[in-house]
């Protein structure tokens, strides 16, 4: 006879768990949609389209169960991260070929749930920004800003089949990020300030962008004291990047974006609660996870500064998910009674 | 509530606690049963050794089977009756194998035998363990280890420091918890008894903070005592008596040594009071209290003769008494599913719930490790579960070893907050079984490799030894012969020259 004690669990599923984090994603997809307009939903939903539709199929071939893979979430977080990721007007293959990447080459190849190295969002995100580098390197302007009013229909035109718009529309509505921005004219000598007078900037970060930004906060914060998350990820990874930040600005403030700027810039944010807290690519040990964030942080801040991309976090997660088996082994948290 | 000094361990977990169910009645004496069966193994060590044949008349409170060396414990008949029948018989054990028992029919006189109270005030610490050693008393907190063990203390080493586990921090069980309310008094006696035996300089008992009442009449009893008696938060599993010590005294019982190495003792509160019974009113253990709850109608804790069957218990309390149901002995985390309502009452059974699907629903389907390390927040030993889960599924023994797996106790922590429904726990039991398997059949196999060697070289060496017999025989012949010839050489030359001196006469 089998010993099956416990009798009792008290867990969320990892259903639960996949869906409050897409929970905590509503708050930023909101202020993106009220920002930048509805392009984020089309690129959401095809995402979601995608994703279940690919992993089906694979679970198929794999003659694995469908329906409990499906209904995991875990599919779901990945394809909404990489839709939040990506241009909110890249065109719709875009986002349906890194779905399909993220899915394949990031989930699947290792053998799916749990057993991924990689992060599966940056996985397709790192190959869809050095296929296609001026997509996906073109981001919308938020609706505010735009010169000519430009209809939300036209938006999921761009998406859908761009050869719709005019040249001219699409350049209006679209525009280097603020940390591109910065780098470019970084290179032409001009100094800071004058830089961040652009319109494209904001009162923290992008204009809108620094919205965005917020809404994601408020979903990691939920995340935190909902323990769906630990705090030494994001903690490690934004003070890193904070204190980092803080040291190259007062050295050279002209030349060096300010510590809250790098903060609320890109993806910093996303990446300090949804995607560096992907559980299964990650250090599991306490101190591994610190050790992890703010290597993590240094990256993006190197790869931010003297790197040939305008953001570094695909890269930098990517890298250091290969360290994550080794940083575990090395960071095992003193047993009970050892010394 | 406010902890004073107390620390807190990693990790725990606080399921539903289900104690109130079976603390609104107080302890209920179950009939004296028709029939009732003892195992000889009711504790851990050796066997008990038998002192009835079939047939015999024995008298409540009789040695039946008396301990077999130190490291065993004492049966004793709970009732006046006749030994029945001494054979196999289902035990409560999670392999559900039967062992020995004695099975006795009781007259339903429940005569006791002689009892023989013993000064105990008068006698020194020795004299009081060998008495003890007699008294059948075992850990009743679960462990079974025999008593008198833990209260002989080496001469190099000095207890300073008894803690009496008052804790019972899993859910559902309560037979600690009234029997504290209604018997604080015997628990405070058999406490004393046993420091002045261990000569501790000081004692404290760990209680949860979920039992106030029992508190309150265990602070009452320990007034007039230098007894401490401190309050630690509900989290299971801080009765395992390392947690539970840390807990109290801030002191982590380092690997591979056991707390008297730090001069701490640790007894059960219904332990203590046994060796109170024994002494002051000469009772050896023949009963316990045991929590009967879950799906019965009528939760309550039982004082019950050891070698009742279960059965009884189940009736008394209103339990479906159909073989389908089944029984859990012990909590919900650390229990196992009984093989039957006919196996007896034993000395480690605190408890029984009647599970149901309702109570206990069957494990969900399992789904891949997420590596989210719930299970690492919540093992009371920082060990990685997730790692050793790892190790284990994929027969990487080595790994787990590596890993501490043998630091793990088992407490199910890990497989209660798993978000995938995986039962860590089973695998760190087959893995911990593998392991203990190999090195056996690996100690096995060098004893019989030894063995061989020992062979080949024994064969080698009587053959070398033949060989040397069979040489020197061989030159010993070999001299023989040649004696002989010389013998004949010699006889001829004699031969020549008689012929010689004989030719030369003639001539």
């Amino acid at each position: 006879m089998d010993n099956r004690s416990p009798y009792i669990v008290d867990a969320p599923s990892v259903s639960v768990i996949m869906f409050k984090v897409l929970l905590a994603l509503i708050p930023g997809i909101a202020l993106y949609v009220y920002a930048f307009g509805l392009g984020v939903i089309v690129n959401i939903t095809l995402a979601s389209l995608t994703v279940v539709l690919t992993e089906s199929a694979i679970l198929a071939i794999r003659k694995l169960p469908i329906k409990p893979f499906i209904l995991d979430g875990s599919g779901l977080v990945t394809a909404w991260l990489l839709a939040l990721s990506i241009p909110s007007i890249a065109p719709w293959w875009i986002i349906v070929l890194g779905t399909l990447l993220c899915i394949i080459f990031g989930k699947h190849v290792y053998g799916g749930l749990g057993y991924n190295l990689f992060n599966p969002a940056m996985v397709g995100y790192a190959i869809l920004l050095i296929s296609f580098p001026s997509i996906m390197t073109h981001w919308q302007i938020p609706t505010n800003l735009m010169e000519n009013h430009v209809e939300w229909l036209d938006q999921i035109k761009i998406i859908m089949n761009s050869h719709l718009l005019s040249k001219e529309t699409i350049d209006a509505m679209s525009s280097a990020t603020p940390l591109d921005y910065i780098k470019t004219q970084l290179t032409l000598n001009q100094p800071l300030n004058i830089i961040q007078q652009n319109k494209i900037f904001g009162f923290l970060g992008g204009s809108g962008l620094e919205l965005v930004n917020l809404g994601y906060l408020a979903g990691g914060l939920y995340l935190l004291k909902d323990k769906i998350i630990s705090w030494h990820l994001p903690v490690s990874f934004l003070t890193t990047l904070f204190f980092t930040a803080l040291i190259f600005n007062s050295f050279s403030p002209d030349t060096f974006a300010s510590p809250l700027f790098h903060v609320m810039s890109g993806g910093s944010i996303l990446c300090a609660f949804f995607i560096i807290t992907d559980p299964v690519s990650a250090p599991t040990t306490p101190k591994g996870k610190i050790y992890f964030g703010v290597a993590i942080a240094l990256l993006v801040f190197i790869i931010r500064i003297f790197g040939g991309y305008p953001e570094g976090i695909a890269f930098a997660v990517l890298f250091m998910n290969i360290f994550a088996p080794l940083i575990d082994s090395l960071t095992q948290p003193r047993i009970f009674g050892h010394k | 509530m406010q902890f004073n000094n107390i620390f807190k361990f990693n990790g725990g977990v606080h399921p539903e606690e289900n104690k109130s169910l079976s603390t609104t009645l107080p302890i209920a004496r179950l009939p004296i049963p028709k029939k009732l069966v003892l195992p000889l193994r009711q504790h851990v060590g050796h066997v008990a050794k038998l002192k009835v044949k079939v047939g015999d008349q024995v008298l409540k409170g009789q040695i039946i089977a008396e301990a077999d060396g130190n490291i065993s414990a004492a049966i004793h008949a709970p009732t006046s009756g006749k030994i029945l029948k001494i054979s196999e018989e289902i035990i409560p054990h999670p392999s559900g194998l039967p062992d020995f028992c004695i099975t006795i029919e009781s007259d339903l006189k429940d005569k006791w035998i002689e009892k023989k109270p013993i000064a105990w005030k008068k006698l020194d610490s020795a004299a009081l363990i060998e008495m003890i050693s007699s008294s059948g008393i075992v850990g009743l907190g679960g462990a079974v280890f025999p008593s008198h063990m833990k209260l002989k203390v080496n001469q190099n080493q000095s207890i300073e420091t008894l803690v009496i586990n008052a804790a019972e921090c899993e859910p559902f069980i309560t037979c600690d918890d009234m029997f504290m309310r209604e018997k604080a008094d015997e628990i405070i006696q058999g406490t004393l008894i046993a420091q002045s035996i261990l000569h501790a300089k000081q004692c404290v008992i760990g209680i949860e903070d979920n039992k106030i009442e029992a508190y309150q009449a265990l602070k009452k009893a320990a007034q007039k005592t230098s007894i401490e008696i401190k309050i630690v938060p509900t989290l299971y599993p801080s009765g395992d008596a390392k947690r539970l010590i840390y807990l109290l005294m801030g002191i982590e019982v380092p690997k591979e040594k056991r707390s008297v190495d730090l001069g701490i003792q640790v007894f059960n509160v219904a332990t203590v009071a046994a060796i109170y019974r024994y002494l002051e009113l000469g009772e050896p253990s023949i009963s316990r209290i045991v929590t009967i709850t879950g799906n019965v109608q009528n939760p309550q804790n039982y004082e019950v003769l050891f070698g009742t069957p279960l059965s009884e218990l189940i009736k008394a309390a209103g339990g479906k008494s159909n073989k389908t149901q089944k029984f859990i002995m012990g909590g919900p985390m650390m229990g196992f599913d009984l093989p039957s309502i006919d196996v007896p009452v034993t000395k480690a059974m605190n408890c029984v719930i009647e599970s149901s699907p309702e109570l206990f629903p069957s494990p969900k389907p399992v789904m891949p490790c997420i590596r989210c390390a719930r299970c690492a927040d919540a093992c009371p030993v920082n060990l990685q579960p997730q790692e050793l889960y790892w190790f284990s599924k994929s027969s990487q023994l080595e790994k787990a070893k590596d890993y501490n797996l043998f630091d793990c106790i088992e407490c199910g922590c890990c497989t209660y907050v798993c978000p995938s429904n995986i039962p860590l726990v089973q695998f760190y039991r087959y893995a911990k079984s593998e392991i203990i398997a190999q090195d056996k059949a690996k100690e096995a196999a060098n004893t019989a490799r030894e063995r061989n060697e020992s062979r080949l070289a024994r064969i080698e060496r009587e053959k070398k030894e033949r060989a040397e017999r069979h040489a020197q025989k061989a030159l010993g012949a070999q001299e023989k012969i040649s004696d002989d010839e010389k013998k004949s050489t010699i006889a001829a030359a004699v031969e020549r020259v008689k012929q010689t001196q004989q030719e030369n006469i003639k001539n």
